[in-house]
């Protein structure tokens, strides 16, 4: 089964075609992988289907819904989580404090309930905290979790952002290049995290430049380039594919 | 730490019996009175991350509503004090759906163009408000069962009341998922949008708070002092309040009454300066913005924070 479909998925900057006509299909409970040259359109791709930006033309389907004219906290709502290239946090709050706001989707307690500190606010901060505990210690941030987020080390903030997506437990996550800025330790850390997440049964799309990450991970990977999708399959497949060595080797 | 408040309150409440006149104490007041405003701007300023500009204006519309409503319709003051808060919240929710559809400096800009407009409003309407003479014999606040509230004391004590609901009312919210909502559309506005936050709707909340809070102040002002111009809608106000906040420091409880006090109480003891004030005022918000960007919260916070990290280095 398709868990997201982008049909003819096109986004262009005044001349610029950042993503050009592009279908693809993810399916679910996979780790499926984007890579692409620089410049080529993966991040804009994400976006398009975040709903972070609005698309051109095409259209894009979450499990079976088309979800092309809703706004990125709803497609959020419905199951849709990311990561950000440059890696994002609410960066003066504690790491807990980043994670209970990716928990409020799910919670329902309003200005009157705060005031008057009702039951149900009391009960849902309980929740909003017992599952914030159990995402920081997920990714293994437990131990920080009264810890500013911006005082956190760059592997630290790369898992806080990865706790903070997961939290309310979405069908999808968008991982935009997961491995970008730590070493290589940390980096096969962060490979078993995410396949501990697609083990929990989280789909899994991912943008990675580093390509041994991508071809041990992902059971499928689409090639960009210049907006355009030039190749899909698996890592054998790409490893081997004509258009994909002439878009990676063809012009240094 | 958690002495600090009580103490606050309880000096609050002693420092109004030891004042030598009448004066000091209608001063006292005006300053609870403008920290509860200064307090509403911190919501949107301080806990949003939004500029508003407008804030005065909503603190007129809140002060106009109670004198018309008491001199035009014999309304008391205890019924146009919530109307006017009403009527600040109706207003700042529409207002706010415009204007947030602008962000950063287009924001700050749009609403210090509606505030500008809300004064003209008030200013050049005047079979309504009389424009520059203004409304006289706005009642003050009616007796409560047994307790009057005739005196300039008893009104000082209204407006602490007023004042300590307002920040024990912000400090729930801040501590709350709202307020946690707050401070992410503050802090990432594409992350918060990511995570399931409606951004729009989350400022616009913060907006009505804040707008209905000046609207509360604008309400008091009126009532307590008896008589209204259009200055108090003023966008000087809201630099003022602003100015308040700044040195108290943005996005922190206590900074904005503290900076109220401050600044107020420093403007009133420099009155005699009059026209230098200004000069003087402005160049201590230059070194502020320089050396002290978070305000005395802020410096007092980072001051605690190097004490913790000298003691048990890390
Ligand atoms: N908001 C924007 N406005 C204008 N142009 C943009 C915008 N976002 C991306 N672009 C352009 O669109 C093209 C695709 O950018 P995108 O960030 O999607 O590439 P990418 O494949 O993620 O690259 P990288 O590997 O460097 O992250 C680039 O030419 C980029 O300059
Ligand atoms: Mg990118």
């Amino acid at each position: 089964m398709m868990l997201v479909e982008a049909h003819q998925l096109s986004k262009s900057f005044g001349g610029l075609r950042a993503v050009d006509r592009v279908d693809f299909s993810v399916a679910s409970g996979s780790i499926t992988g984007i890579i692409g040259p620089n410049g080529a359109g993966k991040t804009t791709f994400f976006n398009l289907i975040s709903r972070a930006l609005p698309a051109s033309s095409g259209r894009i389907l979450f499990d079976g819904r088309d979800v092309t004219a809703l706004a990125a906290h709803q497609v959020a709502r419905l199951g849709v989580a990311r990561t950000f290239q440059a890696t994002t946090l609410f960066a003066d709050a504690t790491a807990v404090d980043n994670v209970l706001v990716g928990y409020r989707q799910r919670t329902k307690s309003g200005v009157l309930d705060a005031l008057l500190r009702t039951g149900r606010l009391t009960r849902e901060e309980g929740e909003a905290r017992a599952a914030s505990r159990d995402a920081l210690a997920f990714v293994g941030l437990d131990a920080f979790a009264g810890r500013r987020a911006q005082d956190l080390t760059q592997e630290q903030q790369k898992r806080l952002a990865i706790a903070l997506a997961l939290v309310a437990k979405p069908r999808l996550l968008l991982l935009d290049e997961p491995s970008a800025g730590i070493n290589a330790e940390q980096t096969r850390g962060l490979i078993s995290l995410i396949e501990e997440i697609a083990a929990a049964g989280v789909t899994v799309l991912l943008i990675e430049h580093q390509m041994q990450v991508v071809m041990q991970l992902c059971q499928r990977i689409m090639v960009l380039d210049y907006g355009r999708k030039i190749a899909q399959g698996t890592p054998d497949e790409i490893r081997t594919d004509p258009a994909v060595l002439d878009a990676y080797l063809g012009r240094h | 730490m958690h002495l600090l408040p009580w103490a606050a309150l309880l000096a609050a409440v002693i420092v109004p019996l030891l004042l030598p006149n009448e004066y000091y104490l209608q001063i006292l007041t005006q300053g609870y009175v403008f920290a509860i405003s200064a307090c509403g701007l911190n919501v949107i300023l301080g806990l949003a991350g939004q500029l508003s500009l407008a804030h005065s204006g909503f603190f007129g519309i809140g002060a106009y509503a109670l004198a018309l409503l008491a001199t035009k319709a014999g309304i008391s003051f205890w019924i146009g004090l919530p109307a006017g808060v009403a009527l600040c919240a109706v207003s700042g929710y529409a207002i706010g759906s415009i204007c947030l559809r602008s962000k950063g400096h287009y924001f700050a800009i749009f609403t210090m163009a509606v505030g500008i407009i809300i004064h003209l409003v008030i200013q050049k309407w005047e079979s309504l408000t009389r424009g520059h003479i203004g409304v006289i014999g706005i009642p003050g606040p009616g007796p409560i069962g047994p307790i009057s509230f005739d005196s300039t004391l008893a009104r000082s004590y209204l407006a602490l009341f007023f004042l300590v609901i307002t920040v024990l009312a912000i400090s729930r919210l801040v501590r709350s998922p709202v307020g946690r909502t707050l401070m992410a559309v503050r802090e990432s506005e594409p992350l918060a949008a990511a995570v399931g936050v409606d951004v729009m709707a989350a400022k616009r909340l913060a907006f009505t708070i804040s707008a209905s809070l000046a609207g509360l102040a604008g309400g008091l002002f009126a009532g307590f002092i008896g008589f209204l111009g259009p200055e108090s809608a003023n966008v000087e106000m809201t630099f003022n309040t602003l100015l308040y906040v700044m040195v108290g420091g943005i996005g922190s409880l206590a900074g904005p009454v503290a900076g109220t006090f401050i600044v107020y109480g420093l403007s009133q003891v420099l009155a005699v300066l009059q026209h230098y004030q200004m000069i003087i005022f402005g160049l201590a918000l230059v070194l502020l913005i320089l050396f002290m960007p978070a305000g005395l919260a802020g410096a007092a916070r980072s001051l605690m924070r190097q004490r913790v990290s000298e003691v048990k280095p890390s």
